[in-house]
């Protein structure tokens, strides 16, 4: 074993003398209380260590135990409706051992040691089985957990049981004479294999209106929301854990607000998953590691949420992955980093920051599973970003840009109007719009792309209208640009606007969105042919029809929705023209 | 904690002071975060906290300064014991130094109990949802940004804007409804003037309130290193009458300007290497470890509610304090030079606000059914309004449609009749009323925001053909 001695001490860094034999990201225990760290560069026999727990108290010549293994997690049943903090222990384990207050030197693990599972296996004695092949399943709620064969293991299976486990009894022996139990132990720093790569053709439907239907994101793809403070990026990243069509959510909070977390866990318990009807959070998993929790914590919960989010993929989900914020997290890269004295990059970040950003992104994808049987999984990452002064040009912002398929660039001033989700329409944009063409056509309607993209054309020419009006008063617009603010003015309130906590439209369905647009975009057509009849905008001003289409929201019934495209050609046609 | 050696050590081996920084050689056994006892040759005691230990130094901050600390004669004894400070409920109309040494010529208090002023972070599973309405009685903040008890919630002033006048005001109106009054304010101030301070410790005595504060002074001719203790101090005891004599505290935070300066002046004396403008790059984690000690606890009836106050240099809210801060707090209240030339008091500039937890605490049986569709529906049309305004400065006001007419005058009277409220204690439903009153002003299929029923119910035109 390999023991050292603390030389020196500076906040969440310290470095330890006689640790010569360690490897780099080996998990050591620090002093008396043997507060957890792991090693971050070695210098001869010198080893600097990342502290992910407060130091106050430690002293020089305090010993350091190195446990010669790198950070893990334990994956296993158990890990659905869980809270844990940056390194997966679970909170309300430490709540029961020392009270309302995190204090030092706690440990816990993982996944809880005495409950029972009832397993289900699906291999028979004399059955050669390979890594990420299934063992058998378990109910964990209504999900069914896959229990796959652990990575480098291989062989014949001669015994396998079935029954209530814990997840460190046998439920399985090879003829390699390996004993396999339900739980895996995984270094959250490697990415967990796959077969291959697949492209990413499917979208993720997340019931926002904006999303889905103008800058969407795949599943498998990634995401980032950058916004200044109260633009709505946590209440966007909670809307898109409540409502993503996917199987496992895995919410990170990195760095930010203690109350926040007690929302989500006091609300997803409550709110229904409207695709199953099964609570939330049953099918989240919740990291906590809170802005005033020890920074090295905070480093390592970005890796911990993607290694748990990459055990279920290899079973065949599909997994969303939110991070928020994953500035919270660069700034901890910076602050240890600082501590190294190392030679700083832009703003103070280190130099490395682009690698590590680009390597957590790369993890996401839609995949095929290791293991016999074709299975899909897939990682949807979306990352908040959250830029010093709302200011995009700074570093985590243009690095994240460069590795991300969409960008949901959200507004001050669309959030100060109380716009929201505050995506503003002409900055954003999303890569994956070829991509998943198809699968709108099939299961959507073929002229989604059409209407997307008329919709954002009047959406752009508004914004070079609006610099004419600015200059010379809306007066001098002629008729038909009119028509244009008014179009587009629909566009932005009664539609693009969704309110998170409407119980009506705070989830909206895909085939609703299609006709919503629909409906828009029929009412300028047919105002622009009413218009070459010479009726005026007056006139169709004056319509029942507008303020039909600023209620759509609330309408549930998509029929109601689809009339209404009829309504709007019978309407304007009963209208005569003036003389 | 590991237990304290009863063997103290003293040394004389200053190495060099620099700022309020000292670095003592061949230290042995010193702990990180510990608190010292440093001597001068005059005999006066100062106390310091270690913040790095090598090989060659440990690095010590002074709390009271280092002037007249010299590297001969000056001893420094280590205590082995982390910041602490003496709690107890007689703590209550007591004023305190910024490291909790009494400060208005009593007695020290007889410490109920001994706590770490770091403290230690609230374990996320502990925390109960804040969900009770408080009612300031300012239409700014409980028609628009509903505060809710355990709460932060900072104020974003310039220099010369009344910020102090609506700190005292929110103290002082600040209620729940229906509930009996077991309240205390902690309140610390952190290099302001002694004018400023002078005008809390007034309008606290005047309703009569000042034997429920806590006092935690460190004026602007104080030491600085203090500043960054004040805080601390004054959250520690708080966190004491929250949760173990289950009093709802407010703890007012003024000005956190200050307590940022007083970072960046160690960090540049320990030459670490410099954030934006400055400041370190840890200030992030460091303004989270103050302002994450609000909230409630699952059990426990008592709550810790923030308001600090903090003065945007320049009116910048880009600039790193206020920026970090707006990423910590649940919101802000600003306040804008322009409304208040032109005379609003409160001179709040309703569009750069905001609440996060505002939804929990508003909504049927807690303020009214409409709350949140009135306050989205003021927010839109306010803001289009305003956009007017630029509108009209160019083109004149007859080149408007006569609906935008109405909206420059929706927004004209938002500024004037429901932001502007002088010295009034406004109940929610009078906040709803003007806020109804607005809405007459356009016609009704604009109200988007606000649900159908609710314009029924609610619409004054409604109310009157209806009888109401």
């Amino acid at each position: 074993m390999i023991r050292g001695t603390i030389s020196r001490i500076s906040g969440p860094v310290i470095i330890a003398r006689g640790m010569k034999g360690s490897k780099m990201y080996d998990v050591v225990k620090v002093g008396e209380e043997s507060l957890r760290g792991e090693i971050i560069r070695l210098e001869g026999g010198d080893a600097v260590i990342q502290v992910y727990e407060d130091t106050t108290g430690l002293t020089r010549g305090e010993a350091v135990e190195n446990t010669e293994k790198p950070l893990s997690v334990e994956l296993g049943p158990g890990l659905l409706a869980s809270i844990y903090d940056g390194v997966q222990r679970p909170l309300p384990v430490l709540l029961k051992l020392c009270g309302d207050f995190i204090a030092r030197g706690i440990s816990a693990p993982g996944l809880d040691r005495e409950k029972k599972w009832a397993f289900i296996p699906s291999v028979r004695s004399g059955d050669t089985v390979a890594a990420g092949d299934i063992l058998g399943t378990v109910r964990e709620f209504h999900f069914e957990h896959r229990i796959l064969v652990p990575h480098h293991v291989s062989g014949t299976v001669t015994d396998i049981r079935s029954g209530g486990f814990t997840v460190e009894e046998t439920i399985c022996t090879l003829d390699t004479r390996i004993h396999l139990t339900m739980m895996q132990v995984w270094p959250v720093r490697i990415p967990r294999p796959h077969q291959k790569k697949l492209d990413p053709v499917l979208p993720l439907i997340t019931g926002q209106r904006v999303f889905d239907c103008i800058f969407p994101v795949t599943k498998g793809g990634t995401a980032m929301i950058p916004g200044g403070f109260g633009t709505g990026k946590t209440v966007s990243e909670q809307t898109l854990a409540k409502w993503s069509d996917t199987q496992v959510v895995v919410y990170i909070g990195c760095g930010e607000r203690g109350n926040e977390m007690t929302d989500v866990l006091e609300e997803f318990p409550e709110l229904v998953d409207p695709r199953t009807n099964l609570p939330l959070i049953q099918r989240t998993i919740l990291i906590a590691n809170t802005s005033n929790m020890p920074v090295a914590a905070r480093e390592a919960s970005i890796y911990t949420g993607i290694t748990i989010a990459e055990y279920f993929r290899d079973m065949g989900y599909d997994v969303a992955l939110m991070a928020d914020s994953t500035s919270r997290w660069g700034e901890a890269l910076r602050e240890v980093s600082g501590r190294l004295e190392e030679m700083p990059g832009e703003e103070g970040y280190p130099a490395y920051l682009a690698t590590r950003l680009s390597a957590f992104y790369e993890r996401a994808g839609r995949v095929v599973c290791m293991g016999a049987g074709e299975r899909n999984g897939s990682i949807t990452v979306v990352g908040a970003v959250s830029p010093p002064g709302g200011d995009f040009s700074e570093p985590i912002t243009q690095n994240t840009l460069r590795v991300v398929g969409t960008f949901w660039a959200l507004d001050t001033n669309l959030a100060y109007r109380r716009h929201f989700p505050s995506v503003n329409w002409i900055k954003s944009y999303s890569l994956y719009l070829d991509s998943i063409g198809e699968w709108y056509i099939k299961n959507v309607a073929p002229d989604w792309r059409e209407l997307r993209e008329k919709s954002m054309y009047l959406l752009q020419k508004e914004v070079e209208l609006q610099e004419i009006v600015q200059l010379v008063g809306p007066d001098a617009l002629p008729e038909s640009e009119k028509v244009i603010l008014d179009v587009t003015r629909m566009i932005r309130e009664d539609f693009l606007q969704q309110s998170a906590y409407s119980d009506t439209d705070s989830f909206c369905p895909i085939e609703k969105q299609y006709l919503m647009l629909k409906v828009i975009m029929t009412y300028y057509a047919s105002v622009i042919e009413a218009m070459n009849r010479g009726i005026t905008l007056k006139q169709v001003q004056g319509l029942p029809l507008k303020a039909e289409i600023g209620r759509m929201k609330e309408i549930q019934e998509i029929n109601l929705i689809q009339a209404m495209i009829g309504d709007i050609d019978s309407q304007l046609l009963s209208l005569e023209v003036e003389r | 904690m590991k237990p304290v050696s009863l063997v103290t050590k003293e040394y004389r081996t200053i190495d060099y002071v620099s700022g309020p920084l000292i670095f003592v050689n061949n230290v042995k056994g010193a702990s990180f975060g510990e608190i010292v006892r440093i001597t001068l040759r005059d005999g006066e005691e100062r106390t310091g906290q270690v913040l790095d230990i090598s090989e060659e130094h440990a690095v010590i901050q002074v709390y009271e300064g280092t002037r007249g600390i010299d590297v001969t004669d000056t001893s420094v004894r280590f205590t082995g014991e982390p910041a602490r400070i003496n709690v107890s409920l007689d703590m209550l109309g007591r004023v305190f130094s910024g490291v909790g040494k009494a400060r208005d010529g009593g007695p020290e208090i007889i410490p109920e109990a001994i706590l770490d002023i770091a403290g230690t972070p609230i374990n996320p599973s502990a925390r109960d949802k804040p969900a009770d309405f408080i009612q300031t009685g300012m239409s700014a903040i409980d028609g628009l940004n509903t505060l809710v008890r355990g709460q932060k919630l900072p104020i974003f002033s310039g220099s010369g804007l009344p910020a102090s006048k609506l700190a005292a005001q929110i103290a002082r109106q600040a209620k729940v409804r229906g509930e009996g009054e077991k309240f205390a304010v902690v309140f610390v101030a952190m290099g302001i003037t002694h004018k400023e301070a002078s005008f809390f410790m007034r309008d606290f005595e005047r309703t009569g309130a000042l034997e429920r504060v806590v006092f935690f002074m460190n004026l602007a001719d104080d030491p600085t290193v203090e500043r960054l203790a004040a805080p601390r101090c004054g959250l520690t005891v708080a966190e004491f009458l929250a949760f173990t004599h289950n009093l709802h505290v407010l703890v007012i935070l003024t000005d956190m300007i200050n307590y940022c300066e007083a970072l960046r002046e160690i960090s540049t004396a320990r030459e670490e290497v410099p954030g934006r403008r400055g400041y370190p790059g840890y200030m992030y984690t460091d303004l989270s470890s103050i302002y994450e000690r609000a909230g409630r606890l699952k059990g426990k009836s008592g709550s810790i509610t923030q308001l600090p106050i903090l003065t945007m240099p320049d009116d910048d809210i880009t600039h790193p304090v206020p920026d970090l801060t707006g990423y910590i707090t649940e919101g802000q209240i600003v306040l804008s030079r322009d409304l208040f030339r032109r005379g609003a008091d409160p001179p709040v500039d309703a569009l750069p606000c905001l609440s996060r937890l505002m939804n929990l605490g508003i909504g049927p049986g807690k303020t009214r059914e409409d709350h949140r569709g009135v306050a989205d529906q003021l927010y839109a049309s306010y803001a289009y309004g305003r956009d007017l305004r630029r509108l009209v400065a160019i083109v004149g006001e007859e080149a408007l449609t006569e609906l935008d007419k109405k909206y420059l005058k929706l927004a004209d009277g938002f500024e004037k009749e429901f932001i502007s409220q002088g010295d009034d204690d406004r109940s929610i439903e009078d906040t709803f009323r003007i806020a109804w009153d607005l809405f007459a002003m356009l016609p009704e299929d604009e109200l988007k925001r606000i649900k159908r029923e609710y314009i029924k119910k609610y619409h004054p035109l409604h109310k009157e053909a209806g009888g109401g």
